[in-house]
């Protein structure tokens, strides 16, 4: 024998402590109020790609130096890359226009993967909305180009990662450097029996 | 100070058709004056009722949720009423090629017409009955009825098979629910020996024992009927846990599913104002009035001891929704005739007990036991009956 409608009252209870509770333990209200309460982002949060460049110049300090890897294996295809020319039309290594689509973009990370020059980095700026269709949805260079010091406050750890990397690379290549410097002050033999290995090489 | 503010609504009406009758207005076209400031004031009230209470509902459905709820339009959300309705009334006004769109059209006149008119005889505080009537019970209850006129001609008139189950639904609830709802109120007749809501709630004036408030919820057969009161009212007026005839889980929206724009909100107002009128009738019959729970806090003028008690009963009445799912449609039948039913003739007759064992220490112990020993039998019959049991399965295991 049970008291019936015990079931009911207990139920009002619960509902009747998370009323009154939700005034007086604040953490019972989990829900961001977003536009004045922003959510900190996890490290790895990712939206779309930008361009790191180093030092304060942008143009100067791009990592960039247009080979167009990126755009190659893009899966959605949206990016858009020219290669910069001086006067005499040699090619730089800069690109003269450097566009991703973000209406296209799968925010997938290959670019970043397979950059060889640590340019290409993910962004976690996600407040992209716009009235216009075409026009702001096509970052530029200008937009793109953002400063190391911008990659360390997003993504710190994987940023301390790339710059020992580049430092790494910088040193190998002043090793190579010396040591290609040490070679040529070296008696030609080396070289001489090098070139002769090669066309003996040959066929 | 006191009494003037007790009566101020009053005063400030009489002034004015005072102010009127010195300019030689005719004494016929003050009546019609006055009789129509007293409707605009209720309409009024009652309808920026509706508008708060539909901000509030969601704000604490929201609290009990552990949200927030509508916090954005306006000082904490409160201009929202205002935001829904130009929504509202900006929307497309719908009517299906196939609907019998007089039909369509008139169900939500039909619909608020009874949710208003029965506003006329509630007793609003000491001397303030719009319109007092001998059988004001009996009327409240006739009129009320209409609004399943309007529920199934929304369901009938918008030709649509969801619109006519839940219109269906909605008889077979609101007839079933119409029992136990006038036999409970029929006990608070008896008693006091009237069907006049007035003659109802000065029967329940005065304190025991300088302080207990004689309220009918607060004897035995009085708590009964009141909670008998309080279910049918809910069903009433399609609220959850009753609310099957709009029930969105199965019926897309019930009668109003072909109803959008101005038309659905009329019907949204039109069970607000349903739902306060016939929370002032039971604050009426069972919870005193306008009258105050304690002796010395007369000093708050009668009005606001009744507007007060009507949002704690629609408070509680939300505090409900949020709590109780929805039942099945035999569940909601078969709990208003099995249960409801034999309960407030158990009420009635522990009322009767009541009045002829003299009011006395007797009469509790007799009405108690009247009503107590039903809902024992009643109740465990019932809770084992829908009980879910273990299920056991007869070939895997």
């Amino acid at each position: 024998m049970i008291f019936p409608g015990s079931g009911i009252l207990k139920g009002l209870a619960v509902t009747a402590r998370n009323f009154a509770g939700s005034y007086v333990e604040k953490d019972r209200l989990t829900t961001e109020q977003y536009p004045e309460e922003r959510p900190k982002l996890p490290e790895a949060a990712r939206s779309f790609p930008f361009l790191v460049y180093d030092g304060d110049n942008p143009e100067t300090g791009m990592r960039c130096v247009s080979c167009k890897i990126c755009e190659k294996e893009c899966p959605p295809q949206c990016i858009y890359i020219i290669q910069d020319r001086d006067e005499a039309g040699k090619a730089i290594k800069r690109p003269k226009v450097f566009d991703i689509d973000i209406s296209v973009c799968m925010s997938c990370q290959i670019c970043v993967e397979v950059c060889p020059f640590e340019s290409i980095r993910m962004d976690q700026d996600y407040e992209l909305s716009s009235f216009d269709r075409f026009g702001s949805l096509i970052l530029d260079k200008p937009k793109l180009l953002k400063s190391n010091s911008y990659y360390h406050s997003i993504h710190p750890t994987e940023a301390a990662e790339t710059d020992g990397r580049i430092e790494a690379d910088r040193l190998k290549k002043e090793a190579a450097a010396a040591a290609k410097a040490a070679k040529a002050a070296a008696p030609s033999v080396v070289s001489a029996s090098s070139s002769s290995s090669q066309q003996e090489g040959k066929p | 100070m006191i009494s003037s503010l007790e009566s101020a609504p009053i005063d400030v009406l009489h002034w004015f058709l005072g102010l009127l009758g010195s300019f030689g207005v005719p004494a016929w076209i003050l009546a019609i004056i006055s009789a129509l400031i007293i409707i605009g004031t209720i309409i009024g009230v009652f309808l920026s009722l509706f508008a708060l209470t539909s901000v509030m509902e969601r704000k604490i459905l929201a609290r009990v949720q552990n949200r927030y709820g509508p916090n954005r339009a306006g000082p904490f959300g409160l201009f929202q009423p205002i935001a829904d309705g130009i929504k509202m009334i900006t929307k497309e006004d719908l009517v299906p090629r196939t609907a019998d769109w007089i039909v369509h059209f008139l169900a939500p006149v039909v619909m608020m017409v009874p949710a208003l008119l029965v506003l006329a005889i509630i007793p609003y505080g000491r001397d303030m009955v719009p319109a007092e009537l001998d059988a004001g019970i009996l009327y409240f209850f006739a009129v009320g009825a209409g609004t399943e006129v309007a529920v199934f001609m929304a369901g009938w008139g918008s030709n649509n098979k969801y619109s006519v189950l839940g219109a269906m639904r909605a008889i077979a609830q609101m007839i079933s629910y119409e029992l136990p709802l006038v036999i409970s109120a029929i006990v608070t007749a008896m008693i006091s020996g009237s069907l006049s809501p007035s003659a109802i709630v000065s029967a329940q004036g005065g304190f025991a024992f300088g302080f207990v408030p004689q309220w009918f919820a607060l004897t035995p057969w009085g708590f009964t009927a009141g909670l008998i009161f309080y279910i049918c009212a809910l069903a009433e007026s399609n609220r959850s846990p009753f609310d099957l005839p709009e029930g969105e889980s199965e019926l897309v929206a019930g009668h109003l599913t072909e109803y959008s724009g101005f038309k659905y909100a009329t019907f949204f107002m039109a069970e607000y104002v349903g739902m306060f009128a016939i929370c002032g009738m039971f604050v009426t019959l069972f919870l005193g009035g306008w009258q105050a729970p304690l002796p010395f806090l007369d000093i708050i003028p009668s009005w606001c001891w009744f507007l007060g008690k009507v949002c704690f009963v629609a408070f509680t009445m939300i505090w409900v929704r949020a709590t109780l799912p929805r039942l099945r449609i035999d569940h909601l039948l078969a709990f208003a005739w099995k249960f409801l039913l034999p309960m407030s003739f158990a009420a009635f007759l522990s009322a009767a007990c009541w009045h002829y064992a003299g009011r006395g220490p007797l009469a509790w112990i007799l009405s108690l036991a009247i009503v107590g020993i039903p809902y024992l039998l009643l109740g465990n019959a019932f809770t084992n009956r829908f009980s879910v049991s273990r299920r056991t399965y007869l070939f895997s295991e």
